[in-house]
């Protein structure tokens, strides 16, 4: 499914990258080049064939690595990205683990607990952080905690202490959804006639928490995860910009100022395609972790 | 003919009353709906309060002063008014906020609609479609769509529509699939009901409920996206007023101005707040297992 799929990819993101108005030839020569000298570029660069024989060109390249070069810097657009992904990666990694490490014992404890006052903070917090924008948030820690209290760095990616805020600021959101999640699933699971034998068995409320309850309250969690992680690749955008970080997320944006094509399909393509193999990750565990599929799974052998 | 009519209007009738009481009784849901509604009425009455000239042009003299009784949200580093610039930007926000939402659910409730309603093999290639576009993540999807299109509000509005779509579709697909095996959906196909009429009169208007929920409160993760392609410089341009633009403008002057940084971010927060939690409200009021 995976080889498909990103294909598929690859159309949708080529496809629109290609709509846009105007002669690449023209975009790359400037206003003043001669009609001859754009014709020339035209027909070298291929801009002249069908849009599917582009695309199929295209395709054939990219499996070997090969995703162009830069209009703007003439560099291969593959080894641009690949010197800035480790960042976003370390970034995005971060976030979702401090999203889940936050976000998920907090909604145990808010279902757990229902309509205590842990549960009305966490919601309530949940859902102001969930209304609230990344990138202004992102904004008023600099304000805060780099220009007020002068305790951590607003700008780079240099060492550890850089990536305390942009990661938080990723997080927040994420966090704010997944309790709100796991709170959700977790009530819909202790009303479970299972938890209620669980207790009549005599079984302690530790266990019946962690080792009935929480086991089968997880599984929507962890493809929510799995998801989160789609829309932070996204937030990445915004966020590295906040912070001047040189991901891949800033690569994007400059490329798109400047109107470098290459650069750009090459980036969402990557970006794309590492939240797929992310998703087929998030399934085989799923299938690990999931009795029911790993039962049917068996009974198809 | 006359009689059943009469009923079931009147059945109709109640049942939307009983969600209006069921939300009414939440606190919290009538805050988000009060705030929501000021903020509508301020929008609307934007020329009326103050006129848009104040909100583009402004006077070097007055460059980035404090909040004051003149200038209540202070002036930017073009000597703007800034609560007037709020005021006048969120129009374009709610514009594109509930326009992308209202094309959005459109589009994909059709395409939902089809693929839940028909099942088989109209349901497997629409999904199949929609599963593939949303491997793409949103924002990523919006920026290279604006990309291609350029700048400006028309265009990322498009790109927002196009990039609801996927969403929309799924969750009107399933909505759909919860009704379309009940007993009355059968009754109306034995009776020689067209397709089309029954996915409008029978099967839409009760499956309604998780739709409008999920519209609330996309609304305000949209005004959230469109303000977050404007900061980057994608959205809307300069002079116009727009919330996010006015954040990209602010960060050069963030500890010299800080009421620059925090005003249009708490109109942003404030509107998407309202939103959600109006539409915590309507889940709860439309849920019928929280019926007391």
């Amino acid at each position: 499914m995976l080889v498909p799929m990103l294909l598929a990819i690859i159309f949708i993101v080529y496809g629109i990258m290609s709509l846009t108005p105007g002669d690449p030839a023209q975009l790359i020569l400037g206003t003043r080049a001669s009609p001859e000298a754009i014709a020339g570029l035209r027909h070298e660069m291929g801009f002249d064939k069908p849009f599917v024989v582009r695309y199929g060109e295209y395709v054939a390249k990219a499996a070997r690595g090969d995703f162009g070069n830069s209009w703007r810097t003439g560099r291969p657009v593959f080894q641009v990205i690949a010197g800035r992904f480790p960042t976003t990666i370390k970034l995005s990694l971060a976030a979702v683990v401090l999203a889940v490490l936050v976000g998920v014992p907090l909604g145990v404890l808010a279902a757990v607990k229902q309509y205590s006052i842990f549960d009305v903070i966490g919601t309530t917090i949940a859902m102001f952080m969930a209304s609230i924008p990344g990138f202004w948030f992102g904004l008023m820690a600099i304000l805060f905690f780099s220009l007020k209290l002068r305790l951590l760095p607003s700008n780079g990616a240099d060492s550890l202490k850089h990536y305390i805020l942009p990661a938080v600021t990723l997080a927040i959101p994420v966090a704010a959804s997944l309790l709100r999640l796991t709170r959700t699933t977790m009530l819909e699971t202790i009303r479970q006639d299972y938890i209620r034998t669980a207790r009549a068995k005599g079984q302690t409320e530790g266990k019946v928490i962690f080792r009935h309850a929480l086991k089968n309250a997880l599984l929507p969690v962890v493809t929510a995860t799995g998801m989160e992680f789609g829309g932070l690749l996204g937030g990445v955008v915004t966020i590295e910009t906040v912070f001047s970080i040189n991901g891949v997320g800033m690569l994007i944006i400059d490329a798109i100022r400047m109107k470098d094509i290459p650069q750009v399909t090459g980036c969402a393509i990557f970006l794309a395609a590492s939240f797929m193999i992310l998703m087929l990750f998030v399934d085989i565990l799923y299938a690990y972790i999931d009795p029911r599929i790993k039962a049917s799974y068996q009974k198809m052998n | 003919m006359e009689d059943i009519d009469f009923n079931s209007q009147t059945r109709k009738k109640s049942r939307r009353g009983e969600i209006w009481r069921r939300m009414k009784k939440n606190r919290i849901a009538m805050v988000g709906l009060f705030i929501f509604s000021a903020i509508l009425l301020l929008t609307i009455s934007a020329d009326l309060i103050t006129p848009y000239d104040k909100a583009i042009t402004g006077s070097l003299a007055d460059r980035l002063t404090p909040p004051s009784s003149s200038h209540w949200f202070g002036t930017d580093n073009y000597g703007r008014d800034i609560f007037a610039r709020i005021l006048h930007a969120s129009r374009r926000s709610l514009v594109m906020g509930i326009g992308a939402v209202l094309v959005g659910i459109t589009l994909g409730g059709l395409l939902g609609a089809c693929a839940g309603y028909y099942g088989g093999r109209v349901d497997s290639v629409i999904m199949r479609i929609i599963d593939t576009v949303i491997c793409i993540p949103f924002m990523l999807l919006v920026l290279a769509i604006v990309a291609a299109l350029g700048p400006g509000l028309v265009n990322v509005l498009i790109a927002l529509m196009i990039s609801m779509i996927p969403t929309y579709t799924r969750v009107i697909r399933s909505a759909i699939l919860t009704v379309v095996g009940q007993d009355y959906i059968e009754a109306a196909k034995s009776c020689g009901t067209p397709n089309r009429w029954i996915i409008l009169k029978h099967v839409l208007p009760n499956a309604i409920g998780p739709i409008i929920v999920q519209a609330t409160m996309t609304v305000g993760t949209m005004i959230i996206w469109a303000a977050s392609t404007s900061f980057l410089g994608m959205g809307i341009q300069p002079p116009e007023p727009e919330w996010g633009a006015m954040l990209a403008e602010s960060k050069d002057y963030m500890l010299t101005a800080p009421y620059m940084v925090m005003f249009p971010g708490f109109a942003i927060a404030l509107t998407a707040l309202s939103l959600n939690l109006m539409g915590d409200g309507l889940r709860d009021a439309l849920d019928p297992r929280l019926k007391d």
